[in-house]
């Protein structure tokens, strides 16, 4: 199949490209940007004038709830909606049920996955056995089966004997260890951000030090080991400062950001709106504004959507018992756009930060546009202002902090391996 | 917050859920209403024919018998039909949702609602399902709020005080877990109160509770000067020992409410107590039992408070 994309705006976030030029696609590569290869006949032929043609999108974060969690949303919904966002490729976090902590799981998710022939799925293996914290997970027979790091996601891991050793171990192979920073006990029954709205709410609080303290246990562990970290989903201002002490220092650390944690704070939560109970929690607008800070000047790496689709019985309850998470595969476009209009980014900056950067922090393919590589990318509508509804997701999860707001940016097309796999 | 929720766009309560965000104006209307009820209470025939018809239930998911009993009695006065649930041992536990509950009783035609959760925001959630015309009554919520709790000690504050505007008042104890506490913080804050200060350790305040408008103590003695009004708050039995607190012998060394320690308030002080208390915890029974303490008007205007609060959502006063 060769295909050329005609008048659009083509953004590579890697070279820095910023132009309306054609692109050229071949058995599954991109072979030229700008003039067209000699010979070459295409066919099929896009006419994608006011489109940006941009990498797809590479996300750290997308609960697919498989296996264990179909009735909240089966990989096929899941997969249609990330091709609907413009996702080329995903991680998916290791806590589905049960955990991704043994060859065989993977195995089976990834031989779904690709049957469905649509993103790229990368799954995170379990770091411990059972997510339990106590024993190591087999990482050399999960990496051999697909895993490209290990993660122990939302599960308590208490005993820093053994995230010692599990450092030390996957630091022997050269595994990346993925942490969410937060001390279990300091956030203990927790249910939102420890500050004035939780005082006023009277909900359980979750204070900064809980990420700040994991946060430097994690990061004295990591360069007494030498192991690869990557931290996932800060939330804190004090965290970010802290992150940006230890690159400073020169430790090889990376870090993401979940897209709601750019917007939204614990002020949204309003008269207790279950949708804005996240984990972690949404903090104070100052901390907010330091992951955007962050974002932006280098020390977030990468922003995911930490998808997590719930269904309504779980968030029709009370606030501090509705299960935490927003779907997040459709909103992550015009959320990272929002963000960089807001920070007034270049877009190819803007978009780097959900593409190249992620890819860089995963070690995969995809990112790019540069010629030869594989041909994962989205054409989309900046303009194109739609209303957050139900009825316009793809995803079986509708639980969205904003659900009835207008965004902007709405994917037209979405290509993986030269194949288009989604049209809107 | 919860303006929207439980004032309608005439103004009109249709929600009792925090009182947060109740102007002045509404609460002096409920206060005024419930003087009206304190008299009916006094007269040999404590009933009067404004819920006629009307069901109220009484749906507790948290145990509680004196509150619920004051909401029964507040109803029965009202001459409502009052049914009581004590869902905490039944629906919930066979795996029932909160909201289907909710909507199984509002389908034997209930008017209202009085609500009582170990969850904050649950009356919220309720009040958001319910259909129009029937009114929620939060009567407790986690630590969020407890507003009728709040408006019976305006009532009282009021009673012995007349003017709000001139108050030093303050609230001792752990704030940290008290719905009370923050009910009582907001209205005073609505109806004027220049000096509302909150006393405790750090364990038992909450984090930035001084963005509530109000001033925070350590010291007992320091913050019991001049003051006009001392609340004093239930030390749960939980909260007794465990990482907030050492022991209740030390909370009451530092905290508890002693004769010698209110000599610090003025000479006519007047002390309350939500109830149920610890006496030789939060409070000495000399100061429960004497001459400053209001904690059985409390309770006498407690039905009044709840019968106004029920008359106003119905469109009867």
């Amino acid at each position: 199949m060769r295909i050329d994309i005609r008048n659009a705006r083509v953004i590579d976030p890697v070279s820095g490209h910023d132009a309306t030029t054609p692109l050229f696609i071949a058995d599954g590569r991109i072979v030229a940007l700008g003039s067209a290869p000699d010979g070459f006949r295409p066919d099929r032929s896009i006419d994608a004038k006011g489109l940006v043609a941009c990498p797809g999108l590479v996300d750290l974060s997308a609960r697919l709830r498989e296996p264990g969690n179909e009735y909240r949303a089966t990989l096929e919904s899941e997969m249609q909606a990330a091709v609907a966002g413009g996702v080329t490729s995903l991680a998916c976090p290791p806590d589905t049920d049960p955990p991704l902590d043994e060859p065989g799981l993977v195995e089976m998710l990834k031989r779904r996955a690709e049957s469905l022939r649509q993103a790229r799925v990368y799954p995170l293996g379990a770091l411990t056995l059972g997510l339990a914290g106590q024993k190591i997970a087999e990482m050399g027979e999960l990496a051999e089966a697909g895993c490209v790091a290990f993660f122990q996601a939302d599960a308590p891991l208490t005993d820093l004997n053994v995230l010692l050793q599990a450092m030390r171990y996957a630091a022997t192979f050269g595994y990346a260890v993925w942490l969410r920073p937060q001390d279990s006990h300091l956030a203990h029954g927790g249910v939102a951000h420890e500050g004035e709205v939780s005082t006023r709410l009277g909900l359980p609080p979750i204070p900064v030090v809980a990420e700040t303290v994991a946060l430097h246990a994690i990061l004295e562990l990591a360069e007494a080991t030498g192991a690869r970290v990557h931290l996932a989903r800060l939330s804190t201002a004090r965290g970010v400062a802290l992150v940006a002490a230890a690159k400073a220092r020169g430790l090889a650390v990376t870090c993401d950001v979940g897209v709601h944690h750019l917007h939204l704070c614990d002020r949204d939560a309003g008269d207790f709106n279950a949708n804005m109970n996240l984990v972690p929690p949404l903090r104070d607008p100052r901390d907010r504004d330091a992951l955007r800070r962050g974002l932006a000047d280098g020390t977030i790496d990468a922003v995911c959507s930490d998808h997590t689709p719930v269904d309504d019985d779980a968030k029709q309850v009370p606030f501090g018992e509705a299960e935490p998470g927003a779907t997040g595969l459709e909103l992550f476009l015009p959320l990272v756009l929002k963000w960089g209009g807001e920070m007034t980014l270049p877009l190819a900056a803007t978009l780097a930060a959900a593409s190249s950067r992620p890819a860089a922090i995963l070690g995969v393919e995809g990112g790019t546009l540069a010629g030869g590589r594989a041909a994962d990318l989205c054409l989309f509508d900046p303009e194109r202002h739609w209303i957050v509804s139900p009825s316009a997701l793809a995803s079986q999860g509708r639980n969205s902090p904003f659900l009835g707001l207008e965004v902007a940016g709405r994917v037209v097309t979405t290509i993986i391996d030269g194949r288009v796999v989604y049209t809107g | 917050m919860g303006r929207s929720l439980q004032i309608d766009s005439q103004g009109r309560l249709v929600h009792l859920l925090t009182t947060e965000g109740l102007p002045a104006e509404m609460i002096r209307h409920i206060l005024d209403t419930a003087s009206q009820f304190v008299s009916v209470n006094e007269r040999e025939v404590k009933k009067v024919p404004l819920l006629r018809g009307k069901s109220i239930f009484n749906v507790f998911f948290e145990n509680s018998t004196r509150t619920r009993t004051t909401f029964e009695i507040a109803a029965k006065r009202l001459s409502a039909d009052v049914i009581n649930l004590n869902i905490g041992a039944s629906s919930t536990a066979k795996g029932e949702t909160l909201l289907d509950t909710v909507w199984n009783l509002q389908a034997m035609d209930a008017d209202m609602f009085v609500v009582r959760h170990a969850e904050a925001g649950a009356p919220h959630l309720i009040a958001r399902h319910v259909k129009p015309g029937v009114h929620v009554v939060n009567a407790g919520d986690g630590r969020h709020a407890h507003p009728t709790q709040g408006l019976l000690d305006m009532y009282t504050i009021r009673h012995y005080k007349q003017d709000f505007t001139r108050l030093v008042v303050a609230i001792v104890g752990d704030v940290l877990h008290s719905r009370v506490a923050r009910s009582e913080i907001h209205a005073l804050k609505a109806l004027g109160v220049p000096e509302l200060r909150v006393i405790g350790p750090k364990t038992l305040l909450p984090t930035d509770i001084e963005r509530l408008g109000v001033r925070v103590f350590h010291d007992l003695a320091e913050g019991l000067r001049d003051c006009d009004v001392v609340i004093t708050l239930r030390l749960q039995n939980e909260r007794m020992s465990g990482p907030l607190l050492p022991s209740a012998g030390e909370f009451h060394k530092a905290y508890g409410l002693t004769p010698e320690r209110l000599a610090r308030a003025k000479p006519d002080a007047i002390v309350m107590h939500p109830g149920p208390l610890n006496r030789g915890v939060e409070i000495d029974s000399g100061v429960a039992d004497g001459s400053h303490s209001v904690i059985m008007p409390q309770v006498t205007f407690g039905i009044a408070v709840r019968m106004a609060v029920m008359a106003i959502l119905a469109g009867n006063a």
